[in-house]
Parts: C-alpha cells; structure tokens; sequence
C-alpha cells in the first residue's frame, strides 16, 4: 500500500473553516512532490453533512469521522476520536490548519500516540527522499527547516495564509465519502465547554477605516502614543494597535489589529514600532499599501511592507505629521 | 491552590540575532527576558493565591543564565523555585521538556499548572497541553480568566477573531495563560530582598534523564528568512523621509 497523507479539515457547526482549503492545497502539493496518496477527513457529530463539500477537491478519499460525543468540540473527545481512526487507517502524515482548536488538542493526540506535531508551518521541501518542514522561529526573525526524528503518522500543522485556499484543485469526479462511526467512551470528556460568544460589540469599527496608523511596543510609553496620535488626525485616518499596546491598556482593546483583533484592509496601514509578528500580519495584510517604521532592518514586518523606513519613530513621525499637514493646506 | 507556573528564558524582543557556526541555533551572547505570557501567567497565579491561599511555585529550564527569570519571580512574590538546570535543555523539543518537567515534578501534588501559550523563541505552543497528557490531567488553552468554583475552575477561552468560550474543567489541570489576562505587578524593593531567602532547587540533567528520549523532530538549519515582496527603502533624514512618504502617499496611493 501506497503512503498516504490525510488532511483533517476544520469545521464549526457544520460549516467548514475556509483555512481548510489552504490545507488542502498543502496536501496536493505534498501528495505531488511525495508520489503519497491524499485522503481527507472531517471530524465531528454530523460530519458527513460536509462530505459532498469536500469531495470535489481532489482527493483519493474522504472520510466523515463522527460521534456525537464530538459536538461541543473539546480535547478529550477529539484526541481520543482521532487517535483511534489513525489507528485504524495508519496514515505517514496528518496535516491540519494552525487554528485555536488544532492549537488545543493536536498536541494532546500525538503525544497519546508517543508521536510530535511540526507546528505552524510555512512550507516544506522534499529532497533527496527527505520531507523537512519550513517554519518560524523567533517571532518570525528567522526560519527553520525541521524534520521527523520518529516513526509515522507524522503530524504538521499550517500557518494561515502559508498556502492559498484558492488554489485547492477540483477532483475530475467526486471522491468516495466514507462515514466512519466512533466509539467515545463516557467518562473521556472532562471539560465542559459553554457556548461561544462574543464581547459586547465594539465601540470602534476599523474594517472600514481608509488610513490607519498602528502602534506597537516601540512607542515605548502610553505618554507616546499622542505622536501617533496626532499623525492619524493630519491625516484623517484611525489610530490602532498591536496587542501588546492594548494589553497594556494603553489604547482600548478594540483597537487590537490581528488575529485575536479585528481585520483590516485599509488604503493605507502606516505600522509604528510593529515588529510584524504573524499574528498581526494576518490582521493588516491585506492593506493596500503598507508603510513600516521600524528601527531594526531585520523586522519581519518589512517583508510586507511596500515602503520601508529604517529608523526611530520618535525621529520620523513627527516632521511626518508636519508634512501632512503642510500638503493638506494645500502646501 | 498550589500553582505550578512554567516560566521561559528567551532572547529580548529588540535583540539583534545571529546565527551559531552549523545554522542550527543562534549565538547566545545576547540579552534574555522572561517569555512575555509566562510572565502573565505568573501574575495570574500570584493573584489566585491571593484569593484562595496556597503556594505559587516557578519551574524553568535553561543554562545558569535562565535563573535570572526564577529570580524575578521569586521577588514578584512567588514561594519557591525549581530550575532545571543545563546548556543541553535548550536544545529539547516540546516532548522532552515537558516529559524533564513531569519528571521533575513527580513529587508534588499541583492544584494547577500555567504555561505561557507560546513561546517568543521557539513557538511550539504546545508544551503546557503535552505535559498535561503526560500527566493525565485536562487542560485548556489560551485563557483569559480563571475563576474558582465548587467542583473545579471555570475558564475563559480565548478564541479567533474576538470570539470567547467559557469552559468548567475539574482539577488538577494544565491552563496556557494568554498576555493580557490580567495587569503585571513590579517587585518591589522588599519582595527583591525577600527572594534571596526563597527556596531553589536546582535539578540537573541526570536527574531527569531517564524520563526523557531522543528529540522527535529535528531542526535541521536555521537562516534569515528570505524576503518575497518587493519593498522600497525610503532613506534619508527625517525631514527628507517625511517629505518623500507625503510625496508618495498624494501622486502615487492618493490618500492625500
Ligand atoms: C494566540 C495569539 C494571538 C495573538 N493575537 C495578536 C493580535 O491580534 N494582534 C497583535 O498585534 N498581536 C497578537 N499576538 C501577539 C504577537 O505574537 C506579538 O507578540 C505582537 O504582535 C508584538 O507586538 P509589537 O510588534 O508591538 O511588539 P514587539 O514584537 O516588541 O515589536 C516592537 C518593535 O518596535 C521596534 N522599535 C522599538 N523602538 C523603536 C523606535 N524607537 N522606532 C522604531 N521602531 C522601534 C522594534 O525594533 C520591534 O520590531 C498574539 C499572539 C498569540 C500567541
Ligand atoms: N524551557 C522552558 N522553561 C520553562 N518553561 C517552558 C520551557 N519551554 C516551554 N515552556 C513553557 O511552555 C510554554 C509554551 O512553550 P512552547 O511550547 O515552546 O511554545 C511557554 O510559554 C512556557 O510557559
């Protein structure tokens, strides 16, 4: 039997995360360089409801993993759920998005599997019979080539954005849907989660702001942030933060651009002393034009950037605002 | 309650890194701080005994340098420290540390244990939820409140894109503490003084070897990441800086 390579894609409620489609791609794209067959599976209480969703992709086999043990989603059930049908189809590689809920239980199953998880990854290279995962180290400063030092399934998970869900390519005919019942005992689940909710509803908007100025740590003191202040002003745009700013409570926590903040696709996103963690790029990459001020060359948020400056803010920001002023007067 | 916080030495935010002779680490003559969440989750742990009694205790593990992080707790307020103590704990993969702390830990009976959600160096995210299988216990990750009650915790899951979920979870368990789940206290100058009394034990690689195995994953080369986008250096003083960023933002963006 040929290796295969099984994709576990995200659903919430019977609707499939869209990160599903970048593992995918992901998938195919390893299945082509590997020669590895591609299955997929989708694990919850009514999995088999997505199962035609998933199908047209082009995949050798979907399975619809289900129990009702697997709605709310927790750990225990998950972990336990999954460990039991990897044992039973033996994949070499469980690919699955990064997201929250991956986070919370993949690191769980593979240990109950004696096994380790490459998290986060970014890309990977198949040479000379070797699979090596690329992934970020150091908040992105530097990259990492990582490979398997244990005996299959290998589990790597990938970072949002690594792969593009787009790109996920359409099977000629639809792959056979599988429904695989499992057996959760009873006393597995120790956590009982409530329902997903969200904070009272936030007083500012950004998603559709035209400009907008983001400050990070490199403000360096609450005091600062009127320098940024006043350059969101001359300019007409909306003042935003890294999570650590507003973590500090120096701006409030609806200012937060990212991943656990709100997503922004502004005309102009002008980042301040923003490092460029991925999780603020995921919330801001999508601007249309990128300006960062940073004192250190090497910040992982110029490689977004389409315009870079090297240097101090507290140097830079303020002739800035004098220049929108000048130009806005008519200068 | 008696808390276990797991707190990580890792290289400053702002430290420019270079890289070892084999590409495989960095060179480790810069400056360290405590992992940024890890600092949160020892904040949350000072308060939990504040309200409910107990012990706070810090493990780390990490070459001499990695002391500095138990220090600083123990002046913050923590009871005890436990330091893992060797070059070669750098070097373990998320399986082996938490497999060096379980071991460690095999004699103490913990109520809780917090781990930051991620760390700044490595960024596994997953040691806290690996050393909670190990242990058997449940865990929870990315929390944002941690409540007491009648038959365990109640906590408050973060989740993406501004959604939250509470969760009731009976102890012992592992919780991944997320920045921003509480304010930060300094020590103070008495707490500074107080901590050279505190007790830390020191625990060395022999000690914990028989718990733990080959590394399960590799890294087999680390380097600066390739840039992809096309980006335009803007230089010059400031003033210049300032009038060529206008310039841009009227002819060529028309934000102006
Ligand atoms: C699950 C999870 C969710 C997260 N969600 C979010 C989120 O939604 N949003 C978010 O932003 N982060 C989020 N984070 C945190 C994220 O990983 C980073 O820690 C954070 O984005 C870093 O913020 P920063 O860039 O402001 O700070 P730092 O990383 O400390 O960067 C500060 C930067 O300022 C520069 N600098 C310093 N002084 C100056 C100066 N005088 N002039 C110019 N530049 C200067 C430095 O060179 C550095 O690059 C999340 C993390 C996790 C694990
Ligand atoms: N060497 C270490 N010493 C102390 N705590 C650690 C160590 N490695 C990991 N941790 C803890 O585990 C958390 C997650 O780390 P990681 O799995 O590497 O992302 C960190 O925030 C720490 O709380």
């Amino acid at each position: 039997m040929p290796d295969t390579i099984l994709v576990v894609v995200e659903q919430r409620e019977g609707k499939l995360n869209r990160v599903s489609w970048e593992t995918i791609t992901a998938g195919q794209s390893l299945a082509a360089a590997t020669g590895w067959t591609l299955e997929a599976a989708i694990v919850g209480a009514n999995a088999a409801s997505m199962g035609a969703e998933v199908a047209t992709k082009k995949l050798a086999k979907v399975y619809a993993v289900q129990s009702p043990k697997l709605e709310p989603y927790t750990a225990d059930a998950f972990a336990a759920g999954l460990k039991q049908f990897l044992a039973s189809k033996q994949p070499k590689l469980v690919l699955m998005p990064h997201t929250y809920q991956v986070r919370d239980f993949v690191p769980k199953l593979a240990t109950s599997m004696g096994r380790t998880v490459i998290s986060d990854c970014i890309g990977f290279r198949h040479e000379n019979g070797k699979l090596v995962f690329t992934r970020q180290m150091f908040q992105g400063k530097l990259a990492a080539d990582v490979s398997f030092a244990c005996d299959a399934p290998w589990f790597a998970t990938f970072q949002n954005g690594a792969f593009r869900g787009d790109k996920a390519e359409d099977g000629a005919t639809a792959a056979h849907v599988e429904t695989v019942a499992l057996e959760i005992a009873d006393n597995v689940i120790r956590n009982k989660p409530q329902e997903v909710f969200k904070e009272a509803k936030q007083a500012v908007d950004l998603t559709q702001a035209e400009i907008i100025v983001a400050v990070g740590r490199g403000i360096k003191e609450q005091k600062n942030i009127e320098i940024a202040k006043q350059l969101a002003d001359a300019l007409g745009g909306d003042l935003a933060a890294s999570r650590p700013i507003c973590d500090s409570g120096w701006l409030p926590m609806d200012r937060q651009i990212g991943s656990s903040g709100q997503t922004v696709a502004p005309k102009l996103y002008l980042a301040l002393g923003i490092s460029g963690a991925i999780q603020h790029i995921v919330g801001m990459k999508g601007s249309r034009t990128i300006v960062a001020v940073n004192k250190d060359a090497e910040a992982p948020i110029f490689e977004i950037a389409d315009y870079a400056v090297v240097g101090n803010l507290f140097d830079i920001v303020p002739p800035l605002t004098e220049e929108v002023k000048k130009a806005k007067a008519g200068g | 309650m008696k808390i276990l916080v797991c707190m990580k030495q890792v290289p400053q935010k702002d430290a420019p890194l270079k890289l070892n002779e084999s590409g495989t680490w960095i060179r480790e003559d810069v400056s360290y701080e405590v992992n940024e969440p890890d600092a949160y989750a020892l904040e949350e742990a000072l308060r939990q005994r504040e309200k409910h009694k107990g012990e706070v205790v810090v493990i780390t593990s990490g070459p001499a340098r990695a002391q500095q992080v138990l220090r600083e707790a123990l002046a913050k307020g923590a009871d005890r420290a436990i330091h893992l103590e060797d070059d070669k704990f750098v070097g373990l993969d998320a399986f082996n540390t938490a497999k060096a702390f379980a071991a460690a830990i095999k004699d103490e009976q913990f109520d809780l244990i917090f781990t930051g959600l991620q760390s700044d160096d490595y960024g596994y995210a997953q040691t806290g939820v690996i050393l909670a299988e190990l242990l058997g216990w449940p865990h929870a990750t990315i929390i944002m409140q941690i409540e007491k009650t009648d038959t365990g915790i109640r906590v408050k899951r973060e989740l993406e894109a501004g959604y939250f979920q509470y969760v009731d979870m009976p102890t012992p368990a592992v919780l991944t503490i997320q920045s921003g789940i509480n304010k930060l206290r300094y020590a103070t100058l008495i707490g500074i003084k107080q901590a050279k009394n505190k007790p830390l034990k020191k625990v060395s690689l022999a000690d914990v070897q028989s718990a733990i195995g080959e590394n399960l994953q590799k890294i087999e080369k680390l380097y600066v990441p390739q840039k992809t986008k096309k980006t335009e250096r803007i230089e010059g003083p400031p003033a210049e800086v300032a009038k060529k960023l206008v310039d841009k933002m009227r002819n060529e963006l028309r934000v102006l």
